[in-house]
């Protein structure tokens, strides 16, 4: 790629513009002019997103879908004697989540525009910090680096939550907080295990994923870990994987880490929970397909059949517990812990129609659940009640919310021609390959997600108005109706032309299956490694015992 | 247009078949549910009848365009790849061949049909303000999804158009949302359509991966159908738990895709959703609930037809779930006062004579009864319609009789509907079914096929049974209304009774499309089951002649006609003649007569077996025990604590302050690293 610096602009231009609004309000107050209004603040707030969102369009149009590896390529030493470079870069997987977190921020921006009324400077600092905090974890391709990204967005996302949350909000802040940082710790350990190994094979300090423009020496995916046998426990692939995968597992977050998001959704504002879901969530699924995959091919794929399982467990067992929520906000967390059940099981089914349906649905989870969120929110600001039974036939004062509500609760549900359909069939046609009794299985949840959504739509929007207080609801405004067109954009788009994004995806996705295939192909059975058997493939190891044998034709 | 390798001919007229009411319905959506600007009356009628109009014509003259004699009589509108990734590919294109012509056009015709019926029966509609515009928005919205389903190229587009008629058929039964009872059938039938549709994923699924381990992975009809042959006979070895069984590989995926077929068609197990659905608006019963959506399983399996052909297990299943279907549908039927649930009953049990035939190989005949039964079944919803609308919204037989005075122009149309679904001749419904009887009768690859064709006759007296019954307790007879009341009674608006003297037309003259080659050959007409011979080459079996001679056919016509005319009797017999005769049977016979009016309680076991105890597990087990207790009282709430704990009884002492005690530490800890560095 040439010297643009698009990349790094897109994703420092929030906490930059941030900071310079915040400065030119301590200046106009210490030269005792008067300060910075709150609206001018949410009008800066918004120019700020909505121009990082133009800004990476440009990115979305300058990627070329056909070519393999990072593009937008910038690297920079930053504390070289440890290997620690700026470095960042974008594949087709990390195009898509970015650009659908640039495109959500302003409408959250927007969706808080009366919600949010005390400390609102604060608040739209903290968002705007937020968003580059996601965009750079996003973009990072060193390992430090990431890391740095991945806590940093942990800190305006706790205040988000224990400032302007629900009555609950300090415990919620607290267990989310600690939950992810435990997760984050033992990712820590492993780190430094992976940047040990590295030195020792190659004698260079390096946490550079891959190699980059300015530095010709391996990088960390071309280390080779240990599988298992002569090496320490800690160093065989197993344990750097595990140690990888929770700190994964708790922000996907995948059965049985899944009990503060409930909690932190409740909680959290309106906005906080979009971010939340939309965005954060992905952090662990993105976190798995572009490090624990590529760096512990191996483990990854003998660790399948445990994050099936846990997949699974997550779509079903989420999905009924979503059924009996009594709060509209809980139903829809739970119904996130399903959903992202389907793309963890589509990831681990190691083929492109999974890997590219799982990445679609990551992509697909961010605006449908957002949706939801935002929705939920709208009628909480009228009522400042979210429980169930307080609502009941809501069609009627509010026709325009209820008929928004309805498409985006079918797009959630999987209806063709929206965008959940399309992720969820690649994902279950992928995972159906390696292993059919899971899929089936699997399959079943969208049943279930029929009945926990139409059940909650039945019970609030549909039948008599018997409560007084929802009779005199006022339906969406414009600035609230100009958020829910804009998100159900893309909802169609991926629905009824869905190869526009997957196009994309392509040659990504092949890059990283190629990696685990022949790592996977260079190794035998645990417990010798680097034994070539070529006869040996990724799709060996996934003969699960509960596989439907295809015998020869009678 | 161009011709292909493949011996399709393109075209660019298909798309605008489905794309004109999905236009309209996109109209009307963005008017209602964004911008709340309801058009007035004649803008919304112009708009909706006009798109289907339009459609039904291009439909016409697509069909037209097919008669031709000369090439395959194949059409293909290709637009745009789907979803493409790794092997899987799925183009958005519709294809046209003699099935999905005739399903066309029956849908356009009985869906415009039913447009106009409707400007009539929503007329009065004055529960909402802007009910009169969103019932034809859904309504274009079900047309399309309606036509995606049968001119879908793959299973994809067809499932596209399988899961928006569900949706559709969702918001119309929830349509006058404000009643819980009818919000709880739409959410009911969307539901148990969804059980239907997994199995239709997972035949899906299935099918794909074994073709594309010979090399084949598609998901398009034609090319399914070349590829078939390499993998039918492949046998499949369930696992330990599921007993271990071999099953031939075409079963297997055809008992998938029939799950998905008993729910749409609603077949025993998953019909329990079909009676409720008539808490939607008449109209919507008649174009859905009886002559389009509810087809599309049978539509399904003739469209699989070279699967099902290769799976006579399968297709065993297939034909006795539909006879047992029909035969305990009729039974349910004959006990009911409803008009609306005696006809829903009624659908299910004709539903399962195309299931019947289908199942016994005579694809064509489930197609023929298909389209018979959806002018027939169309005529005598739209008839009970205008009945509940001269009735003000009455729909109780028991509330009933005499009414043929009073309405005489809505009572002959009824009548008509009523004998072509009993089928006597020359009515449609004689030839569809008789066709029907023949073919389970010959089927001799099915098992128990006498007894299916016995099922079949025993269902055709009671269809006459209860047919009758209701046309009698409804147009004759003594009246069981209030004088004051019967005088209110009234004869429909225009629009509302045009559709049913054009459908009772199509209800009498149907059937000669039809027209048996016994008969045929009396008057001299060659090949005169036309619509067979139109079929033929896109069916497994071609014509499927069941090979019996004219004189037994003729011998089982007259066996059907007996059955017709002898469940007529009993009717005039019991509701006309003596109609003091039901009273007493019901008091002897009070237990059976309970259970078959209780529908033989399926429901409330469904809810105690499945419902119940899913909620009970989901709330008590899952959510307060599992979720709340184990993981997040226990494992994650129950670390903090002990964390907590150990604080405060023992770390919190570390933390003295005592400036000797943090330097003896230190000194343990320099010991400590500088032994381990030095070992």
């Amino acid at each position: 790629m040439t010297a643009s610096h698009l990349l790094s602009v897109v994703t420092f231009l929030p906490l930059a513009g941030g900071l310079a609004v915040l400065l030119l309000d301590e200046v106009l107050g210490l030269l005792s002019l008067s300060r910075l209004s709150e609206g001018v603040w949410r009008w800066m707030t918004l120019a700020l997103t909505a121009l990082t969102f133009a800004l990476s369009l440009g990115l979305w149009t300058g990627f070329d879908a056909t070519r393999i590896g990072f593009q937008f390529v910038e690297r920079a030493p930053w504390l070289p004697d440890y290997g620690v470079s700026y470095f960042v870069g974008i594949d087709g997987v990390s195009l898509l989540l970015l650009v659908m977190t640039t495109f959500l921020m302003p409408l959250v921006i927007l969706s808080s525009w009366k919600d949010i009324q005390r400390g609102v400077r604060t608040y739209l600092f903290f968002m705007l910090a937020l968003e580059t905090g996601m965009l750079g974890a996003f973009v990072s391709l060193n390992l430090f680096q990431f890391y740095v990204f991945w806590e940093v967005m942990l800190i305006p996302m706790y205040f988000i939550i224990g400032i302007w949350g629900g009555p609950r909000r300090i415990y919620a802040a607290v267990k989310f907080f600690l939950y992810t940082m435990s997760g984050s710790l033992l990712m820590l350990v492993a780190l430094l295990v992976v940047y040990y190994l590295h030195f020792q094979q190659f004698g260079a300090l390096n946490l550079d994923l891959v190699q980059g423009p300015g530095s010709a020496a391996p990088a960390l995916f071309d280390t080779v870990i240990p599988v298992a046998g002569q090496a320490v426990w800690w160093k065989t692939q197993t344990w750097l994987f595990v140690a990888f995968a929770l700190a994964f597992a708790v922000k996907v977050p995948l059965f049985p880490f899944h009990t503060w998001l409930p909690d932190a959704h409740v909680e959290a504002p309106t906005a906080g929970s979009v971010v939340l879901a939309s965005v954060l969530l992905k952090m662990g699924t993105y976190g798995f397909i572009r490090l624990a995959l590529p760096l512990f091919p191996f483990a990854a794929v003998e660790f399948a059949p445990v994050i099936f399982a846990l997949s699974l467990m997550g779509i079903l067992y989420a999905a009924l517990v979503a059924m009996v929520q009594a709060d509209m906000k809980k139903l829809v967390a739970y119904s996130s812990v399903a959903h992202l059940g389907f793309v963890m099981m589509g990831m681990f089914a190691f083929n492109i129609e999974g890997v590219e349906g799982s990445v679609l649905q990551m992509v697909n989870h961010g605006f449908s659940t957002g949706a939801l969120f935002l929705l939920v929110g709208m009628i909480y600001e009228r009522r400042h009640t979210r429980l169930i039974k307080d609502f009941g036939g809501i069609a009627k004062p509010m026709p325009v919310y209820a008929a928004l509500f309805g498409v985006v609760a079918m797009s959630s549900i999987g209806l063709p021609m929206l965008n959940g359909f399309v992720g969820e069939f690649l994902i279950l046609l992928g995972t159906y390959h390696v292993a059919p009794w899971v899929a089936v299985a699997g399959s079943f949840g969208v049943v279930l997600a029929a009945a926990y959504m139409l059940w909650m739509l039945r019970r609030v929007m549909f039948g008599p108005v018997d409560n007084p207080e929802n009779r005199g609801l006022i339906d969406l405004g414009l600035r609230e109706k100009f958020v829910m067109v804009a998100v159900l954009l893309p909802i169609f788009w991926v629905g009824i032309y869905p190869d526009f994004f997957l196009r994309r995806l392509d040659a990504s996705v092949t890059e990283v299956l190629r990696r685990v295939e022949t790592a996977n192909a260079r190794t035998t059975a645990p417990g010798g490694h680097e034994a070539a058997d070529p006869n040996v493939t990724a799709a060996g190891h996934l003969a699960l015992p509960v596989a439907l044998e295809l015998g020869p034709a009678r | 247009m161009v011709d292909t390798a493949a011996g399709a001919t393109e075209t660019t007229l298909l798309r605008w078949i489905p794309f004109l009411p999905l236009a309209a319905a996109a109209v009307h959506g963005v008017l209602l549910g964004l911008v709340r600007r309801p058009l007035p009356r004649r803008g919304t009628i112009f708009l909706s009848c006009g798109a289907v109009l339009a459609s039904f014509l291009i439909s016409l003259f697509a069909f037209a365009g097919l008669l031709g004699p000369e090439g395959p009589r194949v059409r293909v509108d290709n637009l745009y790849t789907w979803i493409g990734a790794g092997k899987f590919s799925a183009e958005a294109s519709f294809l046209l061949d003699p099935i999905s012509a005739v399903m066309i056009l029956v849908v356009t015709f009985v869906g415009f049909l039913i447009h106009v019926y409707s400007i009539g029966y929503m007329d009065d509609d004055h529960r909402d303000d802007t009910g009169f515009q969103r019932f034809f928005c859904y309504l274009n919205l079900f047309t399309f999804s309606m036509l995606m389903l049968v001119l879908g190229d793959n299973l994809l587009v067809m499932f596209l158009g399988w899961e928006g008629v569900g949706l559709c058929s969702y918001l119309l039964i929830g349509f006058w949302y404000s009643d819980r009872w009818n919000a709880y059938c739409g959410m009911k039938a969307f539901v148990v359509n969804r059980i239907g549709d997994f199995g239709f994923l997972v035949g899906i699924f299935v099918l794909f991966w074994a073709l594309a381990d010979v090399g084949k992975p598609t998901v398009a009809f034609r090319e399914i159908a070349a590829a078939f042959p390499q993998i039918a006979d492949r046998v499949v070895t369930l696992p330990a738990w599921l007993g271990g069984a071999e099953w031939k590989f075409a079963t297997l995926v055809g008992l998938c895709f029939f799950l998905g077929a008993c729910g749409k068609s609603a077949q025993i197990p998953l019909y329990v959703w079909l009676p409720d659905a008539m808490a939607g608006p008449t109209p919507v019963s008649a174009l859905i609930h009886a002559a389009t959506m509810v087809t599309a399983g049978v539509y399904m399996v003739c469209r699989l037809s070279f699967l099902y052909a290769a799976a006579p297990g399968a297709s065993a299943v297939i034909a006795w779930t539909g006879a047992i279907t029909a035969l305990f549908a009729a039974t349910i039927a004959i006990t009911q006062t409803d008009i609306k649930k005696i006809l829903a009953y009624s659908t299910v049990s004709q539903l399962g004579y195309m299931f019947l035939a289908a199942g016994c190989g005579g694809y064509a005949a489930a197609l023929f009864h298909l389209a018979t039964h959806a002018f027939f079944k169309a005529l005598l919803f739209l008839g009970a319609g205008a009945v509940i609308l001269a009735m003000h919204h009455e729909q109780d037989t028991d509330r009933m009789g005499g009414l043929a005075r009073a309405i005489p122009r809505t009572r002959w149309p009824f009548l008509i509907g009523v004998i072509a679904i009993c089928g006597l001749p020359p009515f449609a419904g004689f030839f569809s079914k008789d066709e029907i009887l023949l073919t389970a009768f010959a089927a001799q690859s099915v098992p128990g096929n006498t007894w299916l064709y016995g099922i079949g006759v025993v269902t055709a007296v009671l269809t006459s049974l209860y047919m009758f019954r209701l046309y009698f307790r409804t147009f004759h007879g003594a009246t069981r209304l209030a004088p004051e009341n019967f005088r209110r009674v009234h004869e429909p608006s225009e629009t509302v009774r045009y559709p049913l003297y054009v459908l009772a037309a199509f209800s009498l003259l149907a059937g000669f499309a039809g027209f048996p080659q016994v008969y045929g050959d009396w008057l001299g007409i060659p090949d005169s089951n036309s619509l067979a011979h139109f079929l033929a080459p896109v069916l497994a079996g071609g014509l499927h002649d069941p090979g019996l001679s004219h004189g037994e056919e003729l011998r089982l016509a007259l066996l059907a006609l007996g059955a017709a005319t002898a469940g007529l009797l009993m009717a005039w017999w019991l509701y006309l003649r003596s109609p003091e005769l039901p009273g007493r049977i019901l008091q002897s016979f009070h237990a059976i007569w309970r259970l078959l009016h209780e529908k033989y309680f399926v429901d409330e076991i469904y809810d105690t077996l499945f419902v119940g105890p899913m909620v009970w597990i989901s709330d008590r087990v899952l959510f307060r025990s599992i979720d709340a207790g184990l993981i997040d009282g226990v494992a994650v709430n129950g670390t903090a604590r002990g964390v907590q704990a150990l604080a405060a009884r023992g770390l919190k002492y570390a933390h003295s302050g005592l400036t000797q005690s943090y330097l003896f530490l230190m000194i343990l800890g320099t010991v400590a690293i500088v032994g381990w560095l030095l070992r």
